[in-house]
């Protein structure tokens, strides 16, 4: 339990994926091996069943450190996190012991069959004999609830090196079906429970975003253009039977989109689809704060499977026939595409993906304009006869995106940043006018110069009404133009939608702060995107 | 006896003020926190010292009378006196009495020793103002032995790593409580606002351990092999990230929490304070037996409503304290700059 507490202080103390990798891989190297797995499940979200209530076990610790009820919760206002106020409040453990993550983890899992007087002696003598941290991180084992910024790729890429094992593979293996209390360390980093051999897929070929005339591209006859998707980038591959989808990211979803199992049926073995996953209805692409709904859930309901059906929009072919396609051009592969798509049974799930047809430059870019109305972003060029390339490559892919949205809105928060601006009030949070109010809208760090981040610094520092924390009030004078790039409902905030990669466009010394922008525009906004799908 | 007033903390018939925030004609001082001492006031009573510590940071032509400890005078009739507060060098607690009453204004406080503040001492009194910044029952001191080993193993991992240990304190009291707690721990180099202060105590006569004060002339490989000592401002400045390959530790009590450590992007945290924990406040608040405490500054209204819970009459009231790890950051960043090497 002490070695996976300094991992788990490891993780929350470095924001540097690179630090963050050297600490799992360390910890991979020296904990015991029964723990692995279940760290490895933990950290994939395989969450076990809760074994005691967390009304029940709040109203043990606040007996416990003998505080009235109301103190307990501004305790826990302060800290933002139960399982921490839990392990802050008790009083000091007494008979430390040290015993072995797995087992704290078998005995929770026994814990939920027994009688509520049973699991507060145990958790009581439990928490007498952990030290503050290791306490934490026990009630976080309690509730399930690991968040600290490990991503199933930034594990993956840590079992990859500890295990020297190629990181798809493990991707594989751990994304598979297993259980942590049945397979062994070794056994699931060799990926014993699967078939590794036919997950593989092969690294994406990166566009450039085009900041450029297009005119400088020379021919537009030596080009292919096509919609540029707001979904996830994926890849289908089929091969000895199996199918496995994976996303940009290099993580294996299969299992998120069920929609797409069919093609394990129907897509001939050996062969890998590049493309967009999107939320596809009746035949239109969805914005993508639908398509939103669908992703990083464990589970679907039948509403998220009705309102936000997926579809893929395919564009490339990189395998056929098992053999490897990369070196062949694109008008080649393209060709081929047009060929085997259309054979496919099931209609209207996978689509060819359009090639937008044009004589001018002049005429591309009035073309691009009505992308938002498919939902699109804008525009992909491909040069005709350029080959897959693995990764980003200058020259043969751009992106030509339409211009962002922008909203007028006031700041009315600061906080300062990290890193080299970390004395500096860099953080903001914008809002917009709803009737005699400002609500929030957006929180945004990036987008000013040094010097204007400095003459905003010494507006808060001399405007701050009110502090929270690291949090300063401002009074609310300063305007800013904020761009984004989409717009979604929000049940988590307070205004009730979410801007999409919010950024400061510039800031508008020219306007006062009784002329931004309200949530009225914002709300008319979001119907008419919502209305284009 | 006290008044709360919008200069500060006010004695009627003794007519002085304590730590006030706007210029009066006698400022009666606890301790040399920015928050606590204002520059342009006429005169200032304070510890001995503090003295060179308002020297050092209001200027060297400032009126100040000192007192040690412990030792008695008369202003208007009132009798003044200084406890040792525990929060930092030359930190009092001002005790008044007039007419039998006493009232103790404590200022910022500790209960633990920290090896350089002279121990804090309870005074018996009728009313206290205490402070409540870590008013909470989630703030639970380690006893600081256990605190320096933390911080003296992290100290070793980072030599191992050939990284060099760059400890974020406070430059008045934190920085001269690490600077005992690692006497011998290899050498330790100093920002110049710490320096500046180190070498006032040292000639009020403090028993300080030598420390390097860096200056444009400091070798780097000098620096690399020792300890760094440097205030918040400085802390995630490129200045230090240009000098050495460092890792940084940060030495507060909102340490004690996940969210302020990850906020603030250090390597590492240790929640040593230079104040009273909740164990602490209560303890010393109990000792002074008072019938009345106010509380100035911290989770103020959480604080005293437990304290009337609990039996004793409490109030908050609104003062200007408690800002000395935040607000100043800001002023000192902007006055260092032109210093650094």
């Amino acid at each position: 339990m002490r070695r996976f507490t300094e991992l788990i202080q490891q993780l929350e103390m470095s924001n540097k994926t690179n630090d963050k990798i050297a600490a799992l891989v360390s910890y991979f190297d020296e904990a015991d091996d029964l723990d692995k797995p279940f760290v490895i499940a933990m950290f994939t979200g395989k969450k076990p069943k809760r074994p005691v209530n967390t009304s029940l076990i709040r109203q043990w610790a606040t007996e416990l450190s003998g505080i009235p009820e109301w103190l307990f919760a501004e305790s826990y206002h302060s800290v933002g996190d139960l399982s921490e106020t839990i392990a802050l409040v008790l009083p000091p453990a007494e008979n430390l012991v040290n015993r072995k993550l797995h087992e704290w983890i078998n005995d929770l899992a026994l814990l939920a069959k027994k009688d509520e007087h049973e699991k507060k002696e145990f958790i009581l003598k439990a928490w007498d004999s952990l030290e503050t941290q290791e306490r934490f991180v026990f009630n976080k084992l309690i509730s399930g609830n690991f968040r600290i910024g490990v991503s199933n790729k930034m594990l993956v890429n840590a079992l990859a090196k500890q295990s020297d094992t190629e990181s798809n593979k493990i991707m594989h293996s751990i994304m598979g079906h297993w259980n942590p209390t049945e397979i062994t360390y070794q056994d699931l980093v060799g990926g014993a429970h699967v078939n590794t051999d036919s997950s593989w897929p092969y690294p994406f070929c990166l566009a450039y975003a085009l900041e450029m005339e297009p005119e400088s591209l020379g021919q537009p006859s030596e080009w292919q253009a096509e919609w540029k998707w707001d979904g996830i980038r994926g890849q289908i591959v089929k091969r000895n039977g199996e199918l496995f989808i994976w996303s940009r990211g290099e993580e294996l979803v299969t299992a998120q989109f069920p929609e797409l199992h069919f093609l394990a049926d129907e897509l001939e073995d050996g062969t890998v689809l590049d493309g967009e996953i999107l939320s596809v209805k009746e035949g239109n692409v969805q914005a993508f704060s639908i398509l939103q709904q669908r992703l990083n859930r464990k589970t679907i309901n039948k509403a998220q499977l009705n309102d936000a059906p997926i579809g893929f929009y395919t564009y490339d072919i990189l395998e056929y026939q098992g053999k490897d396609l990369r070196e062949n051009s694109m008008s080649y592969r393209r060709g081929l595409l047009e060929e085997i798509i259309p054979k496919i049974s099931t209609k209207n799930v996978i689509v060819l993906s359009p090639v937008v047809k044009f004589e001018s430059w002049e005429q591309l870019a009035e073309i691009r304009q009505g992308a938002r109305d498919l939902n699109s972003e804008g525009i992909m060029l491909k040069k005709l006869e350029s080959l897959y390339h693995a990764g980003r490559k200058r020259g043969d892919w751009w992106k030509w995106k339409i211009n962002p949205y922008t909203v007028d809105t006031v700041m009315i928060y600061a906080q300062k940043g990290s890193g080299r601006r970390a004395n500096f009030f860099t953080d903001y949070t914008f809002a917009v006018r709803d009737g005699d109010k400002l609500i929030t809208i957006a929180k945004a760090y990036s987008g000013l110069t040094d010097k204007e981040i400095k003459e905003v610094n010494s507006f808060v520092v001399k405007n701050a009404v009110e502090k929270f924390g690291p949090v300063r009030t401002v009074k609310p004078e300063l305007v800013f133009e904020i761009a984004f790039e989409g717009i979604a409902e929000s049940k988590r905030h307070k205004a009730g939608l979410a801007l999409r990669f919010p950024r400061i466009a510039r800031w508008r010394k020219d306007k006062k702060a009784t002329e931004i922008n309200t949530l009225e525009d914002l709300r008319q906004l979001l119907a008419s995107t919502l209305a284009n799908s | 006896m006290i008044k709360f007033t919008n200069k500060g903390i006010y004695c009627m018939q003794g007519d002085f003020y304590i730590d006030p925030w706007q210029p009066v004609n006698l400022a009666v001082t606890t301790h040399g926190h920015a928050d606590h001492v204002k520059w342009g006031n006429k005169a200032y009573l304070c510890h001995d010292l503090t003295k060179p510590i308002l020297n050092q940071r209001l200027g060297a032509d400032l009126k100040i009378e000192t007192l040690p400890y412990n030792k008695e005078i008369s202003i208007n009739g009132v009798k003044v006196s200084l406890f040792p507060a525990g929060h930092v060098i030359g930190s009092s607690q001002i005790r008044l009495e007039y007419k039998g009453e006493v009232c103790v204004v404590s200022g910022d406080y500790k209960v633990e020793y920290d090896g350089i503040s002279t121990a804090f001492e309870p005074v018996k009194c009728h009313s206290f103002v205490s402070e409540s910044t870590f008013g909470l029952p989630i703030y639970k001191w380690q006893p600081q032995e256990i605190i320096f080993s933390q911080i003296k193993d992290w100290i070793s991992d980072n030599h191992d790593k050939n990284k060099t240990s760059v400890l974020v304190a406070y430059s008045l009291g934190k920085a001269q409580r690490l600077i005992k707690g690692l006497d011998g721990y290899g050498s330790i180099y100093v920002h110049n606002s710490i320096a500046n202060l180190n070498d006032g105590f040292i000639k009020a006569g403090v028993d300080l351990p030598e420390t390097i004060r860096i200056t444009a002339d400091t070798k780097k490989d000098d620096l690399q092999k020792g300890i760094v000592i440097v205030p918040p401002a400085l802390a995630e400045g490129r200045w230090i990230k240009n000098l050495i390959n460092g890792a940084t530790g940060v030495c507060s009590g909102w340490m004690q929490v996940r969210a302020s450590r990850r906020w603030r992007s250090a390597d590492a945290g240790f929640a040593l304070s230079d104040h009273a924990d909740w164990p602490g406040l209560l303890s010393a608040i109990k000792a002074t037996e008072a019938e009345m405490v106010y509380v100035t500054h911290g989770f103020t209204a959480t604080f005293s409503k437990y304290l009337n819970e609990i039996g004793i009459a409490s109030e908050e009231v609104k003062t200007q304290y408690g800002s000395e790890d935040e607000d100043d950051k800001v002023e000192e960043q902007e006055n260092v700059k032109e210093e650094l090497p």
